[in-house]
C-alpha cells in the first residue's frame, strides 16, 4: 500500500466517523425519547424532562446550525458579525410568508400543507421554504456585505450590528408599511402549516419528528462547513483570515472571497431561522434582539472559533445553559446549600465574562483550531522586532 | 489593508461603480433637504421647536461620542462598553445625588450639590473607564482587533448587569433639581434645563479641546495616536498617555450621564446600548479620531432625530433608531472618513 491510499483511506475514515457518531447521539436521544422513556417510571421522565428535554435537544440543534453559519464569517473568513441574528429574522419570516395563511391577499399552494379552512395565503412545502430562506438570506448576505465588506474590520462589524438592528425593528413596526401589513407587528405570525412529507404529517406538537428533522439540517451543516474549510474556497477563506495582504499577493480576489463568505455563512442564519420557526410553529419579531447575536457568537468564540467541532461544542453547551443549565443547576446549588441565588439573573454577567475571560486567557476557544492557536497568540510587535531585526543584519 | 491594496490600482477612475455612488448620494442629500423644507414651510414654528430639542439631545450625543472618538483616535478600538459605562455613570448620579443626597426640586443647595455630584460622577466615569482599559483591554493590545472588540462587547454586557442589579429592569424617573419653567421668544419655547445643558457641556466642550490642543498632555496623545513607537523613542509614557485619554472619556460620559438623568428625567439599564449605537454614529459622521467632528456629529445626529421624531412630516417615533442605524450604514458606504476626517485606511 502506498501513502497516498492510506491517507485517503484516513481521510475517508476520519469523514465516515463524524457522521456514526452524530447520528448514534441523535438516535439515541430520539430513541430515549420515543421508545424508552414513555415506558420507565415518572422518577426518570421527570429527571429527563427537567435537565434535557426533548425541545431544548431540538434547539440545541438549531443553536448548532446557526452558529456553524457564523463561524463561515467569522472563524474561516475573520470578519466580526455582529448583527447574526438578521438573519435569524429573515429566515423566519420566510417561513411565517410562505407557510401560513397570513399574506391573505394571494391564494398559492404550491406541494403545501394548508390547514382545513385556512387556504388562503401562501402555502409552500417545507423543503422549498427551507431551500428559499437559505436564498432570501444568502441575498440579503449579499446586500448588507455588498458595500461594505471593504471597509476596515471593526466598521464592518458596526455595519452588521446597525443591520442587526434594522431589520428586528422592521419586521416589529412592520404591520403597517405605506398601509401594507407586511410582518404582522408585534404579534407576529403564528399557525403555520404542518409539515407533511410525502403524506406522513408532523403535527405541530410532534417533537420526536421535529428534532430528527432539525438534527439533520445540523448534520448537514456540519458536513458543509466540513467540505467548505477543505475546498479551495475555504483555504481562500483561512488565508484571508490570516493575513489578507499576504492572500491577495497570492492572488485571492479579497473582495469576491469575503463575500463568498457572508453570502454563504447567512445560509446557516436563514435555515436556522426557518426550522426554528417550524419548531414553535410561528416567528415572533420580539424574539431578534442583540443579546441573541452575542450568544451566537460567544458559541463560536467560546468553542473554538474555525473549528467546526470547537463550534458545536461550543453551541450545545451554551445552548443548555441558557435555556436549563443555568435555571436547573442554580435550583440544584440554592436546594443543597440553602441559598436563595436568582441564579438567570446573572446570564448577563456571565456572557460578558465568558467573552472577557476567553480572551484574555484562552483566546483561540476550548477546543481551538491549530493555526487560530498561532494567530491570536501572535504578537505584533514581537513581529516588528523581528523586522528590525532583519533589516539590521541587512544592513551590516 | 483592501483599502491600500486596491486604492493604488484605481485611483482617479470614473467607474460606473463610482458614478452610481456619487449620483445616490446627492439623490439621498436631495430628499433629505426636500423632507426638511416641506416641513419648514408647512410649520415653521414647530420646526423651530423641534430644532432646539434637537440641540438639546445632540449636546449629550457630543459629549458621548468624544468618548469614543478619543479612544478610537489612540488605539484604534471601537469601545464597545462606552455607552454602557455612559449608562453607569447616569445610575451613579442617580443614586449619589436623588437617593442619597436627597436633592429634589430646584433650589440654592440643591444646585451645588449638582455641582459637587457632577465632579463626582466625571471621576467615577474616568475611574471605571480607567479601569476596564487596566484591566482588559491593555493586555491585548498587541492581539489582533477581534480580540479587543470581542472583550468591549463583554464588558458592555457586564456593565449592563451591573446597571440591572443596581436600579432594576425598568426604567425609574428621576425627580430633578433643574427648574422645569420655560423661556419663550417668538412663540419656540426653550426648558431651563436646555440652558443647564448649555452651560455645563459647551464649557466642558471647550476644556477638552483646549487639554487636546493645547497642552502638554494633549500633544502626547496626539503623538501617540500617530505612531506609538516614535512616541516612546520620543520619551512620552505611552501608557499613561492611553490611561489618561481613558480617563478624559470616561469624564466625559460622567459629564453626559448626568445631565441625561437630570434633563431627560429618566434612567435605564440598557440605556446605554442605544445611546452609545447614537453616539458612535455621531463619531463617524464627524469623523472617528476628530475632536470637533464628535461635536459636529452629535448636534446633526441629534437633530436628525429630532426632526424624524418630531417632525409632522416624517417617518414618527417608532422608526427613530431604524433612522440612525440607516445613517450609519449609508455613511459606511459611502464617506467612511466622516464629514471631517480623512478617507478611513488602516495602517500596514
Amino acid at each position: 500500500m502506498s501513502n497516498n491510499s492510506a491517507a485517503a483511506h484516513t481521510l475517508a475514515t476520519s469523514n465516515r466517523k463524524w457522521a456514526i457518531g452524530f447520528t448514534s447521539v441523535v438516535s439515541i436521544i430520539f430513541l430515549l425519547n420515543v421508545f424508552i422513556l414513555p415506558n420507565s417510571n415518572t422518577q426518570v421522565q421527570r429527571f429527563f424532562n427537567a435537565w434535557f428535554s426533548l425541545t431544548s435537544m431540538a434547539e440545541i440543534m438549531i443553536w448548532v446550525l446557526m452558529a456553524l453559519g457564523l463561524n463561515i464569517i467569522v472563524g474561516y473568513a475573520g470578519l466580526l458579525d455582529l448583527g447574526y441574528v438578521a438573519f435569524w429574522a429573515l429566515g423566519g419570516y420566510v417561513a411565517g410568508w410562505l407557510m401560513s395563511p397570513f399574506l391573505s391577499n394571494f391564494q398559492i399552494n404550491f406541494f403545501g400543507n394548508a390547514r382545513e379552512g385556512f387556504e388562503f395565503g401562501i402555502h409552500f412545502h417545507v423543503f422549498f421554504v427551507l431551500i428559499l430562506g437559505g436564498v432570501f438570506t444568502a441575498i440579503w448576505g449579499v446586500i448588507i456585505g455588498g458595500p461594505t465588506l471593504r471597509l476596515k474590520s471593526d466598521y464592518l462589524a458596526l455595519v452588521t450590528l446597525g443591520f442587526g438592528e434594522i431589520i428586528p425593528q422592521f419586521m416589529l413596526n412592520g404591520s403597517d408599511i405605506g398601509g401594507l401589513n407586511v410582518t404582522n407587528g408585534a404579534q407576529g405570525i403564528g399557525g403555520l402549516d404542518e409539515i407533511n412529507l410525502f403524506g406522513y404529517v408532523i403535527g405541530t406538537f410532534a417533537m420526536p419528528e421535529k428534532f430528527l428533522m432539525v438534527s439533520l439540517l445540523a448534520g448537514g451543516m456540519i458536513f458543509f462547513s466540513i467540505r467548505l474549510r477543505d475546498g479551495r474556497l475555504g483555504r481562500a477563506w483561512l488565508a484571508i483570515r490570516e493575513d489578507e495582504l499576504a492572500a491577495s499577493m497570492m492572488g485571492v480576489p479579497l473582495w469576491r472571497t469575503k463575500f463568498s463568505s457572508y453570502a454563504i455563512g447567512a445560509v446557516g442564519g436563514g435555515v436556522g431561522g426557518v426550522a426554528f420557526a417550524i419548531l414553535v410553529g410561528g416567528v415572533y419579531a420580539d424574539r431578534f434582539n442583540f443579546v441573541i447575536s452575542i450568544i451566537i457568537l460567544a458559541m463560536v468564540v467560546l468553542g473554538g472559533m474555525g473549528n467546526v467541532w470547537g463550534v458545536v461544542v461550543g453551541a450545545a453547551v451554551l445552548s443548555w445553559i441558557n435555556s436549563i443549565g443555568l435555571v436547573q443547576v442554580g435550583e440544584l446549588i440554592n436546594n443543597t446549600f440553602g441559598t436563595k441565588f436568582n441564579f438567570p439573573s446573572y446570564q448577563f454577567l456571565l456572557f460578558g465574562l465568558l467573552l472577557v475571560l476567553m480572551m484574555l486567557f484562552r483566546r483561540e476557544g476550548f477546543i481551538p483550531e491549530a493555526r487560530i492557536r498561532m494567530v491570536m497568540n501572535e504578537d505584533k510587535t514581537a513581529d516588528e522586532e523581528k523586522l528590525s531585526d532583519e533589516t539590521k543584519i541587512g544592513h551590516h | 489593508m483592501t483599502s491600500v491594496a486596491s486604492g493604488v490600482a484605481r485611483k482617479k477612475k470614473f467607474t460606473l461603480s463610482a458614478i452610481l455612488i456619487r449620483i445616490s448620494s446627492l439623490l439621498i442629500i436631495g430628499v433629505a433637504v426636500y423632507w426638511l423644507g416641506l416641513n419648514l414651510t408647512k410649520d415653521p414654528h414647530q420646526f423651530a421647536q423641534v430644532t432646539i430639542n434637537g440641540l438639546n439631545n445632540g449636546l449629550l450625543y457630543a459629549l458621548i461620542a468624544l468618548g469614543y472618538t478619543l479612544v478610537y483616535g489612540i488605539i484604534e478600538l471601537i469601545n464597545f462598553a462606552h455607552g454602557d459605562l455612559f449608562m453607569l455613570t447616569s445610575v451613579f448620579s442617580f443614586a449619589i445625588l436623588t437617593e442619597l443626597f436627597g436633592a429634589q426640586g430646584p433650589s440654592a443647595k440643591n444646585y451645588a450639590l449638582l455641582l459637587l455630584v457632577l465632579l463626582m460622577t466625571m471621576a467615577f466615569g474616568a475611574f471605571l473607564n480607567v479601569s476596564i482599559e487596566r484591566l482588559a483591554y491593555r493586555r491585548l493590545r498587541n492581539a489582533p482587533k477581534l480580540a479587543p472588540l470581542i472583550t468591549a462587547v463583554g464588558i458592555s454586557f457586564v456593565l449592563q448587569w451591573i446597571g440591572l442589579r443596581w436600579v432594576g429592569s425598568v426604567p425609574v424617573n428621576v425627580n430633578t433639581v433643574l427648574p422645569s419653567g420655560k423661556y419663550e421668544i417668538a412663540g419656540v419655547e426653550i426648558a431651563y434645563k436646555t440652558f443647564a445643558i448649555f452651560l455645563v457641556t459647551v464649557p466642558v466642550l471647550i476644556l477638552l479641546a483646549y487639554v487636546v490642543d493645547k497642552t502638554k498632555r494633549g500633544r502626547a496623545m496626539r503623538a501617540t495616536a500617530q505612531d506609538k513607537d516614535a512616541s516612546r523613542l520620543m520619551g512620552i509614557d505611552v501608557n499613561q498617555t492611553i490611561t489618561f485619554t481613558f480617563a478624559i472619556a470616561g469624564a466625559a460620559a460622567g459629564t453626559a450621564g448626568i445631565m441625561w438623568a437630570q434633563t431627560i428625567g429618566t434612567v435605564s439599564y440598557n440605556l446605554g446600548f442605544q445611546l452609545g449605537l447614537i453616539a458612535f454614529t455621531s463619531a463617524v459622521l464627524g469623523g472617528v479620531g476628530n475632536l470637533y467632528g464628535a461635536v459636529l456629529g452629535g448636534l446633526i445626529i441629534g437633530l436628525i432625530q429630532a426632526y424624524n421624531d418630531g417632525l409632522a412630516i416624517g417617518p414618527g417615533q417608532r422608526w427613530s433608531q431604524t433612522m440612525v442605524f440607516t445613517i450609519l450604514i449609508l455613511l459606511m458606504v459611502y464617506r467612511p472618513g466622516g464629514l471631517l476626517g480623512e478617507t478611513a485606511q488602516e495602517k500596514v
